[in-house]
């Protein structure tokens, strides 16, 4: 449905409840072909559920995704990998999993996109904290779905390398990949999202360009320099 | 699944300290097991010292010549003879000599037979008050268990070889006993056997000479034929009741429930069970939980493998490694057990069922605790009461305790691996029951695992 039309994901009133506090309340999100969001919001929010919805983990209890969790890529916050495997044999295990044609292709591809070619013999347990995440978002792409769902990919990279991902996931957007991401980190937000959606309390408050937002800030009387302060003052204002 | 399961193959391959701890614990928890209950403690090591005199071991019973050493050599079956060097000491040196030994530790007890121990013995078939000889045991009570078990050995021992020179005894007093009724020749020492007449004779002539007395005399002599008649009668009531004395009880055992399996049969069943459940709930436990601590969990459900599907592959690993260890110990424990190998395919029927509801077990243990150390804790917490609980017997504990231990046990595949093994390998009956009990607990611990898999991300 989504890649015969421009949409390529909808999530429609999409509610979660963990006992008795409501993680999600009501939230839908329409996505692009080739279109990024950044889905940003303060701890406890609700991105990484939202995330772990629209990426088929947890069900909702109310609300609807309309892409099979197969047909989405995913690549979550803490790394998916097996510390017991080498690099190499992490993404050739993912791959096969995937039904991924050309698993042995697929995996030099990854290891060239990683820049981990030279450590494809090393067990994943030996990698620093930003080499495993490397490692498990080149495996939420090995799929080549179009639809790549990313939690928080950049927190454990240094500069290169978070240069590195985004340059791959730009690209991947300009060839019609749908990329929905959820970060803390507001410059990466206001850098490379096309549209930003500010979750708070389980509840989506904004929805739109970063620039929008600054200019909402505006309209309630408030002043902003950038990004970041627009946001903190756009919560602020509805009582976050 | 093919590929989870050849990734699960070599992180295995990679974990040698996981797979040696995985076989070797068991291994040597099973061996412990069945030395335990197949073997007391090693024979008790006893100073034995004879102060009788060479060539006088041998005694005169009933006419019969008894070597006594025969005796010595029963208790020596049971104990790990310890010599005392006697030669050139006196009676008390030697006696003496046996003690040190006990307190010097080489022995645990000492046992001391008297010098008089043959004329004494033989003395008491004649009216001699001398009294039996006693035989002198001292032993090391420091190691309560070990005291406890010796004076029960030298105890059970003595009472054998006690219990046999009774009945020689009561052979002797019966040989009188046939003498005194029916006349004949008793043996004695130097003199070539005394001629007895016996009361059957005494009253022949009584009643030869009868017809040929005085009526007055007659009249005694009827007397003492009534007396020799009423004798003879007595008498030989009595010899069934000496006879009854050589064995006073008789005992008939019939087992009422399970086959006839042997102790070292039923050994190798217990070991075997033990090390199939730790090996199968560790390894089944373990590799689901480890799915969620490598955060893999949650990429494989999201269509990559059903979480059905990965129960099943957690469940089948650990069953088929458990299986080809158990049956490595089987063949291992057959070179020293008698064990039938036509029943091979049995055994392998038996564990591999086994092997799968203790791997719904283990799936059930990680899918709940979610940690791999929190599941290996789990697992060995539940599998000691598991075996001891399923080893409870009947009368140790009172009728409602017997029955709580009995239904716990029944919920839980340990009993019914053991019944299987049992039956497969020593023919006992019931491997259809036991089999069927093990699937069934396999599809309800499958079951809970599915269930708790719902809270596993």
């Amino acid at each position: 449905m989504g890649t015969a039309t421009k949409q390529a994901l909808v999530a429609d009133g999409i509610a979660k409840r963990f006992g008795t506090r409501e993680a999600l309340r009501g939230v839908s999100l329409s996505v692009d072909r080739g279109e990024l969001v950044a889905i940003i919001g303060p701890n406890g929010a609700g991105k990484t559920t939202l995330l772990s919805i629209l990426a088929g983990i947890q069900r909702p209890d109310a609300g609807s995704v309309d892409r099979d969790p197969r047909e989405v890529g995913w690549v979550p916050q803490q790394a998916a990998l097996y510390g017991k495997l080498t690099v190499a044999e992490n993404l050739r295990l993912f791959a096969r999993l995937e039904h991924v044609e050309q698993p042995d292709t697929a995996v030099a591809e990854m290891l060239e996109l990683t820049g981990l070619g030279e450590r494809a013999g090393d067990l994943a347990a030996e990698l620093s904290g930003g080499n495993r995440q490397r490692v498990n978002i080149a495996i939420g792409l090995l799929g080549r779905q179009d639809v790549l769902l990313l939690d928080e990919p950049s927190a454990a990279l240094d500069p290169r390398q978070r240069a590195r991902v985004w340059e791959f996931v730009l690209g991947l957007a300009a060839r019609g990949t749908a990329v929905v991401y959820s970060t803390h980190d507001l410059q990466e937000a206001a850098r490379h999202a096309d549209r930003v959606v500010v979750l708070a309390d389980g509840e989506a408050l904004f929805e739109g360009s970063p620039a929008a937002l600054g200019e909402a800030v505006e309209r309630e009387g408030g002043s902003h320099s950038d990004f970041e302060e627009a946001f903190v003052a756009f919560l602020r204002h509805r009582g976050h | 699944m093919r590929w989870l399961l050849l990734k699960d193959l070599r992180i295995l391959r990679r974990s040698p300290g996981l797979v040696a701890l995985l076989i070797l614990y068991p291994v040597v928890l099973s061996v412990l097991i069945g030395f335990a209950l197949s073997a007391g403690p090693d024979k008790p090591k006893v100073a034995f010292a004879s102060l009788v005199p060479p060539g006088e071991t041998a005694v005169e019973l009933g006419g019969e010549r008894i070597d006594l050493a025969r005796y010595q050599d029963r208790l020596f079956e049971s104990i790990d003879r310890v010599p005392v060097d006697c030669d050139g000491k006196t009676a008390l040196q030697c006696e003496q000599a046996a003690i040190d030994k006990v307190e010097s530790g080489e022995a645990l007890a000492a046992v001391i037979v008297p010098e008089d121990f043959a004329t004494r013995l033989g003395g008491l078939q004649t009216l001699a008050l001398s009294g039996p000889p006693t035989i002198k045991v001292f032993y090391n009570a420091d190691d309560p268990v070990k005291a406890a078990y010796v004076e029960d050995t030298l105890r059970a021992r003595l009472s054998e070889a006690n219990l046999a020179l009774a009945s020689r005894f009561t052979d002797a007093g019966l040989s009188y006993l046939d003498r005194v009724i029916d006349g004949g020749t008793i043996a004695a020492p130097g003199t070539g056997g005394i001629e007895i007449l016996g009361l059957r004779g005494a009253e022949r002539i009584v009643e030869r000479v009868r017809p040929s007395v005085t009526s007055a005399q007659r009249a005694e002599l009827d007397r003492v034929i009534r007396f020799s008649r009423l004798a003879r009668e007595n008498l030989g009531i009595s010899e069934p009741l000496l006879r009854s004395l050589r064995e006073p009880l008789r005992v008939e055992q019939v087992a009422l429930d399970g086959g006839d399996t042997s102790l070292s049969s039923f050994a190798v069943a217990l070991a075997v069970a033990v090390s199939q459940m730790f090996v199968t709930l560790l390894l089944a436990a373990g590799s689901l939980a480890l799915e969620r601590e490598e955060n893999a969990f949650a990429r494989l459900v999201r269509g990559l493998v059903s979480k059905t599907g990965l129960l099943v592959e957690k469940a089948g690993l650990a069953a088929v490694c458990s299986l080809v260890i158990c049956l490595a110990m089987l063949v291992g424990l057959g070179l020293f057990v008698d064990l039938d190998w036509g029943r091979a395919p049995l055994w392998v029927l038996a564990l591999a069922v086994s092997a799968l509801a203790f791997g719904a077990l283990g799936v059930a243990v990680g899918a709940v605790t979610r940690e791999v150390r929190a599941a290996s804790l789990l697992c060995v917490m539940l599998s000691l009461p598991l075996a001891f609980l399923a080893l409870v017997p009947s009368g140790s504990v009172t009728p409602a305790v017997y029955d709580i231990a009995r239904a716990i046990s029944a919920v839980f595949p340990f009993r019914p691996t053991l019944d299987a093994l049992d039956a497969a390998l020593n023919d006992s009956g019931g491997l259809a029951t036991a089999l069927a009990h093990l699937a069934a607990l396999a599809l309800a611990f499958g079951a809970i695992a599915r269930l708790a898999l719902r809270r596993f991300v």
